[in-house]
């Protein structure tokens, strides 16, 4: 892997030693070293949860460090709150804007710091030094000091933030992702503005997931992986290709069910043609009984709007849906109930489990939720199927001493199986899995990753979402990569890391695959 | 011979541990009533007798049924604290529409009766489709129901309840085997508890209330009706406070602030039987018990001597105290 030249020349601005951070039961930075020299566009790239945004935090004084030290300028410093990082010249721009949008650009820039005279704020000063730092920024023209913030783009508060940064003198310039709600024409602006902020001689460390614009904008750029520094690396060096293999090089952490066989799989259950709503365009794709179909993508990409709006949370506003060979319109989860769906949600606690309710009412709940509102019910079944609380939990191996006891009180594991038995006393034959083994321990991951393909045996469909790229390959008979609320490739089974990578960040194209091609094609 | 004495108090220590277990499982509110009530009974003899039983558990029987009616709110994750003020509503309105005329008595119920369900279809649609919270919209029609009644009576009500009205609050069915007088207010008392109970333990409607107390998100992503669900419970809470007021009539006096504060009577009653404040808990019988205790231990600060207001102050421990407990243990488990 290529290393980065030194430049023993320039003093760094901006130095990282051996930082380590743990959060219970990761170990999300280990003994993570990186330098960051004036003048310079330092891009840190990786795939979800590989540490970006963990290493931001703890430069910006957000997150301590367990162990590890912060050289800023030659001095060690440690910030215990990002306002302190602020006043020593280091800005940090989140994802999320913490701006204020019912006051004025000029208010929000020098918030708690405005110029006052005799204890009354000036606010004719303000709005001069205001003036003066958008002019800097070259943006005099398209931001007004006195507008509302609530009434500017995305891409202009974005602009804000950064004069912010600049009215604090920064140095070192953190953008999260700062590209992700934009057009490509304001992406275009943002890349100016960047320059003029390197000619300043400011260090500017960008994260994102976007290969491309990381390629557009970056000098260098620093691979992250599972807490790991995997190496840096000059922009001017390397390839995308690269760059996405230096991302996902791993080994496969546990072994996986067999995939199914291609005689297995039944006829379509679920087919969308052109699905779109807000989040979603054109999504066209077929599901098949017996299958159980991978979707893969970064974080923002649109899977779980697809699952929802499949499952009628938001549901589809174009396009049409077919259920068992019928078009449906689903509008609600009710509906997709009915029509024997079932969803298994990323966020198991707030939006599976029913924490103070027993297990067997759990179970019980979405079948129930069918049935007449005053309809009688049987503690441990149905009015025709009295005995299926005990026969579900011993489907699901749910290990406890009594359905009565609150799922509050079980494991993780055991919790994810009550959610699954859920469905599966609906009779649920489509299966949605919102990342089904996030935050499980490995062994109960292994038996719910054994439990979907048994599913699949017994004839249900299967779409299965997960960040987890082994996941996907382990477990997917199809993958379906997602990008930008659409379906940007379909891969077969066992794809490797770096095909789905390419395919999820814009930069490759699935071979011999009819419909990725179709929708790349779309896209321009 | 020597293995049979192990295996005899291992036994007995089993039989033992299945006793306690079962103890252990006794809501705390029964052991509680039974503390106060039997303390009541040493401080006034009135209370040893079947008459002065009858007497007490005549007028706790509204406060009940209002309670049935808040527990069922509290446990889908709202308040209703409209209940008061249509119980005013309601014993106002009854004498106005009465007018010292017997044959309109039975009109009188019907009308109040939908007024009962209409002001549970305005609180349930505004909690439920205008997502305001249900603190706010109950809170908003406790003035505005109470408004009504005062604009209605011009403030002082005119005219008294009928004797055949009054009945039902008051009155005694003759002749019951074993007991002799038996109260119909009781008796009212009793069928709704046992419809209720049926209701809310025994059909899909109960179970799903819950789950919308103790998570709507994932009782929404379940297929559960939120919207009918909430509403359909705002509807049961407002007939049950007529029904209530209906009984309160039979001895209370009719005036414009005869409700004043029994919604949070109600709250106190569900709370003490066991009813989580924060939604996903709840219990007909425990309620019921509830109001039985929250009724013993007005008696018993009336019989110690202290005046009314402290009735209030105690309401209000009881209350922050629930919710302290609520608080607790939540925090404790996560």
């Amino acid at each position: 892997m290529a290393v980065q030249e030194t430049q023993a020349e320039t003093q760094p601005l901006l130095e990282v030693r051996n930082i380590t951070k743990r959060f219970p039961g990761v170990v999300a930075l280990n003994n993570v070293s990186l330098k960051f020299y004036p003048g310079e566009v330092h891009a840190v790239v990786g795939e979800n949860g590989a540490g970006k945004s963990t290493l931001m935090k703890i430069i910006a004084g957000a997150y301590t460090p367990d162990a590890g030290e912060i050289i800023l300028q030659g001095e060690r410093v440690s910030f215990a709150h990002p306002v302190e990082a602020y006043a020593k010249g280091v800005s940090i721009i989140f994802q999320e804007f913490n701006l204020l949008p019912e006051r004025s650009v000029a208010q929000n820039i020098f918030l708690g710091r405005e110029p006052s005279r005799f204890g009354i704020i000036d606010r004719r000063q303000l709005h001069r030094d205001t003036e003066a730092v958008l002019k800097e920024l070259g943006v005099e023209n398209l931001i007004s000091p006195s507008a509302l913030v609530s009434s500017l783009s995305v891409a202009n508060q974005q602009i804000v933030e950064i004069a912010k940064a600049i009215s604090y003198d920064s140095k070192v310039l953190i953008m999260d992702e700062p590209t992700a709600a934009l057009s490509s024409v304001e992406v275009k602006m943002l890349d100016d503005l960047v320059e003029r902020l390197k000619a300043r001689g400011m260090a500017i460390i960008f994260i994102s997931h976007r290969l491309g614009e990381v390629f557009d904008i970056a000098d260098k750029i620093t691979v992250l992986k599972d807490g790991q520094l995997v190496g840096t690396v000059l922009t001017k060096n390397t390839t995308p290709q690269e760059v996405v293999f230096m991302m996902v090089g791993r080994e496969l952490d546990h072994y996986y069910p067999p995939l199914g066989k291609p005689e297995d799989f039944g006829e379509v259950v679920l087919r969308v043609t052109d699905g779109s709503n807000d989040f979603l365009k054109n999504i066209s794709f077929e599901l098949r009984k017996g299958e159980v179909l991978g979707v893969a993508g970064l974080q923002g990409s649109g899977r779980t709007e697809l699952a929802q709006a499949l499952f009628g949370v938001v549901p589809f506003k174009g396009g049409t849906l077919e259920v068992h060979g019928k078009v449906q319109m689903i509008k609600n989860p009710t509906q997709a109930i009915a029509l024997r769906m079932g969803f298994v949600t990323e966020d198991r606690k707030s939006e599976g489990l029913f924490p103070r309710q027993a297990i067997c009412d759990n179970m019980l709940l979405a079948v129930r939720s069918l049935q007449p509102v005053f309809g009688y019910i049987f503690k441990d079944g149905l009015p025709k199927e009295r005995k299926l609380v005990p026969g579900l939990g011993k489907r699901v191996d749910i290990r406890t001493d009594s359905y009565d006891r609150e799922v509050q009180f079980l494991s993780g594991g055991n919790q994810q199986k009550v959610v699954l038995a859920k469905w599966l006393a609906s009779k649920a034959d489509i299966f949605i899995f919102d990342e089904p083994t996030r935050g499980i321990d490995v062994e109960a991951k292994a038996g719910i990753h054994d439990m979907i393909r048994e599913l699949t045996k017994q004839g249900v469909a299967v779409l299965m979402i997960s960040s987890e790229l082994p996941e996907i390959i382990g477990m997917s008979d199809r993958i379906l990569v997602m990008r930008d609320g659409r379906i940007a490739g379909e891969l077969p089974a066992q794809s490797s890391e770096a095909e789905i990578m390419l395919v999820a960040t814009g930069h490759g194209q699935a071979e011999n695959n009819h419909s990725s091609v179709q929708a790349e094609a779309g896209k321009e | 011979m020597t293995t049979t004495t192990p295996t005899f108090s291992s036994r007995a220590v089993s039989v033992l541990a299945a006793i306690w277990g079962f103890i252990r499982r006794i809501p705390p509110i029964y052991p509680v009533f039974f503390a106060i009530f039997i303390t009541v009974g040493f401080l006034n003899p009135n209370y040893q007798t079947m008459n002065g039983i009858f007497v007490f558990l005549r007028r706790a029987s509204p406060l009940a049924i209002l309670a049935i009616g808040q527990m069922m709110v509290l446990a889908s994750g709202g308040f209703d604290l409209s209940q008061g003020s249509l119980v005013t509503f309601v014993i106002v309105g009854s004498s106005m529409l009465l007018s010292n005329d017997p044959a309109k008595a039975y009109s009188t119920i019907g009308i109040m009766m939908a007024v009962g369900v209409l002001v549970g279809l305005i609180n349930g649609t505004a909690v439920s489709f205008l997502k305001i919270p249900s603190l706010i919209v109950t809170l908003g029609m406790l003035l505005l129901v109470k408004g009504v009644a005062m604009y209605w009576s011009g403030g002082a009500p005119k005219g008294y309840f009928t004797d055949n009205f009054r009945v039902f609050g008051r009155g005694n069915f003759e002749n019951v085997p074993i007991f002799g007088k038996f109260p119909i207010a009781l008796f009212i008392m009793l069928v709704i508890a046992v419809v209720f109970y049926f209701i809310f333990h025994r059909t899909n409607y109960g179970k799903q209330v819950l789950a919308i107390g103790d998570n709507v998100r994932a009782a929404q992503l379940s297929g559960v009706r939120v919207r009918g669900i909430r509403v359909l419970t705002f509807v049961f809470s407002a007939f049950l406070t007529v029904i209530a007021a209906i009984l309160y009539g039979g001895y209370g006096g009719i005036s414009t602030n005869v409700g004043d504060g029994m919604e949070f009577q109600a709250v106190s009653a569900a709370v003490i039987g066991g009813t989580l404040l924060l939604g996903g808990k709840g219990s007909v019988p425990n309620v019921v018990f509830g109001a039985f205790t929250l009724e013993a231990l007005f008696n018993l600060l009336n019989l110690i001597g202290l005046p009314k207001p402290y009735r209030d102050a105690v309401q209000g421990l009881i209350i922050i105290g629930a919710v302290a407990y609520a608080a607790l243990t939540t925090r404790r488990k996560q």
